[in-house]
């Protein structure tokens, strides 16, 4: 039986909009409140799965083409590379640091290597769920 | 002081196991690149173990936080010792696996595996936290989840699932354990909780709590809940057995020295019996089993049951000479255990069996097999030029000093199976009449045969030259009995 999902997939288009808003907001209020890469991640990637129930598989793999376990594995190095970083300035593992600079336009912002290490736990975890989620759907 | 070296025994494998993932085609790149990280592991361990003979404890404050706030990684010789072990034998698995696993497994990631499970076996042995403890075991299981199940075959899926089921199980107790202690201590650090205990004294809830520790590090261990263990490490590819073999127990058995020296060493008279009757059942239970199966994976694996038990003798007795025998014998066995795995490895890859009524004979067929076997069968035993002698006499001396006869018997006799076990497999496989013709003989393989060779090498080499690792296993054995060593290190430095 072909199902009728034109509602959903109406919706779908205008919702992922907003959760990928939510998702990026959460990840950079991470920085100081509850939010962060993990979070940030899960967002992102209930975003993908959403895509995945309305269109399917395909539809979203030509959309997003990227090898997710790849795109997990990129996260992971990402987590352990900015923890050499401080080998480099010899200062104890994972140390991190920030700083105040003025951005043109923007003015004062603050920047701190911390955010390195949270891009990459976001991608880990986009990766990890997506893959899990893509091999559950390819068993059934 | 900087000490960033610390982490690079974790991180190194952590590292190279993500990288494969990048080059999943590459697999000859592949192997090159987690043999090569392996080697630069072992020779970093080594010089991290020198330096803690001139310099003492070492630690390193992630991120910069001092304890007992922050999580951080405690080198002493003990642990280091163990680093140094693993990543010699992870060496001599992976040369094993590179002619035996197959390209299937090999493009499933398997080498990516191998590297997270060996990170996550040397974070344990190195972490000087509770909840970091957790985590490192925990990233040891999911990868050896996967190398348990990866292949796919029917026995491996069924041993899997009993795998998972019963370490999800023992990983929830531990967690519950870390939430009762800090509950109870307020604190994680392990020196930290050391301290904390000797000054309030440990009160029967404490020993309750070390108790619900003792059930967990025993699980993991094989000590006494050891059911579950025959089966998963029969199940996966010999090298993966090997690895397993050699390498999972001893982190349960390394937590376990930890926690019953370093922490809850107050009431020697509950958890230390309790530990030595454990310790006497297991090896009464694996002797039992190993001369009751007539598969040779079961007899292997009943024999790393056997030694799990002889190592917490040790423990048990806690004496100087008993625990720097438990130290010796842990090393021996690791290296010992390995080697006998991808032994029976070959022999089922060569026969297609592991039934023993099944075989015979190979000894005309594969000469160089039968004489390693007999090797690493005498080195078991604890007969004299080999590693395994030096760890027996030690563990028996303690035992006498300290008059636990009861121990010491069953320790004894526990030997004579483990060498009656082995022999049975000896006679029935390599002696007698051969079964395979010369036409039908397939070839042995330079790749298995090199590192049963070199581990073999490694027995020998320990036997003879135990005078040269005597300093770190002294100075190891040192620091585990005085743990004011350990907390001076940790937290007033």
């Amino acid at each position: 039986m072909k199902s009728n999902d034109v509602i959903l997939q109406a919706v779908t288009k205008i919702v992922v909009f907003i959760i990928l808003t939510l998702a990026v907001y959460l990840f950079f209020s991470g920085h100081n409140n509850p939010g962060g890469g993990f979070i940030g991640g899960l967002v992102l990637a209930a975003a993908v799965v959403l895509l995945i129930l309305a269109f399917d598989v395909n539809t979203m793999q030509r959309a997003l083409p990227f090898d997710f376990k790849v795109v997990g594995a990129l996260g992971g190095f990402i987590v352990i590379a900015t923890g050499f970083g401080s080998l480099l300035f010899d200062v104890p593992f994972l140390t991190q640091t920030m700083g105040e600079f003025d951005v043109p336009f923007f003015g004062e912002m603050e920047f701190s290597t911390v955010t390195i290490f949270e891009v990459g736990v976001a991608l880990a975890v986009v990766g990890v769920v997506v893959t899990i989620i893509l091999s559950i759907s390819k068993d059934v | 002081m900087m000490n960033n070296m610390l982490v690079l025994p974790m991180v190194i494998p952590l590292l190279t196991g993500i990288f494969l993932i990048f080059i999943r085609r590459y697999i000859k790149l592949q192997k090159w690149i987690s043999l090569s990280a392996m080697i630069v592991n072992a020779g970093i361990s080594f010089y991290i173990l020198n330096r803690i003979q001139s310099e003492g404890i070492l630690r390193l404050d992630f991120g910069g936080w001092t304890p007992p706030f922050g999580i951080l990684f405690v080198a002493d010789s003990f642990s280091v010792l163990l680093v140094l072990t693993s990543s010699i034998v992870t060496i001599l698995c992976l040369l094993f696996a590179f002619s035996s696993i197959g390209k299937a497994k090999e493009n499933m990631f398997f080498y990516s595996f191998v590297n997270f499970l060996v990170a996550g076996v040397n974070g344990s042995f190195l972490t000087g936290d509770l909840f970091n403890l957790y985590v490192f075991f925990e990233v040891m299981l999911l990868a050896s989840y996967v190398l348990v199940a990866l292949g796919g075959e029917k026995r491996q899926l069924r041993e899997s699932i009993k795998y998972v089921a019963i370490n999800i199980l023992s990983s929830w107790i531990f967690l519950v354990g870390i939430a009762y202690l800090y509950g109870t201590v307020g604190t994680l650090n392990m020196a930290h909780l050391s301290e904390r205990i000797a000054e309030v004294g440990q009160t029967p809830l404490l020993t309750v709590i070390s108790v619900l520790f003792m059930i967990v590090f025993s699980l993991k261990a094989g000590l006494f809940l050891y059911y579950w263990l025959p089966g998963s490490y029969g199940a996966p590819p010999p090298a993966v057995a090997a690895l397993f073999g050699a390498l999972l127990t001893k982190v349960g058995i390394y937590a376990m020295f930890r926690f019953f020296t370093l922490i809850f060493y107050h009431e020697p008279s509950i958890t230390h019996t309790i530990i030595g009757i454990l310790a006497g059942l297991t090896m009464i239970g694996g002797s039992i089993g190993a001369v009751a199966y007539k598969d040779i994976r079961q007899v292997v694996t009943y024999n790393v049951v056997i030694a799990v038990g002889f190592i917490f003798v040790g423990l048990a007795v806690a004496t100087p000479a008993a625990i720097e025998g438990s130290i010796y014998y842990l090393i021996h066995d690791m290296i010992v255990k390995a080697l006998l795995f991808l032994l029976a490895g070959t022999v089922i890859l060569l026969t297609g069996t592991g039934r023993m009524d099944k075989m015979s004979g190979l000894i005309r067929n594969y000469p160089s097999l039968g004489w390693m076997f007999f090797i690493v069968m005498l080195s078991l035993a604890g007969v004299p030029p080999l590693s395994g002698f030096i760890g027996k006499v030690l563990v028996g001396q303690g035992a006498i000093e300290s008059g636990h006869y009861v121990l010491l018997t069953l320790a004894f006799l526990s030997s004579i199976f483990v060498l009656y076990s082995l022999l049975r497999v000896f006679l029935n496989c390599f002696w007698g009449e051969t079964i395979i013709s010369e036409e039908d003989e397939r070839p042995l393989k330079k790749g298995w045969v090199i590192p049963c060779v070199l581990l073999v090498l490694a027995t020998i080499g320990l036997g003879l030259g135990a005078e040269s690792i005597a300093v770190y296993v002294s100075d190891a054995a040192n620091t585990l009995l005085n743990p004011e060593i350990y907390i001076d290190a940790v937290l007033n430095d």
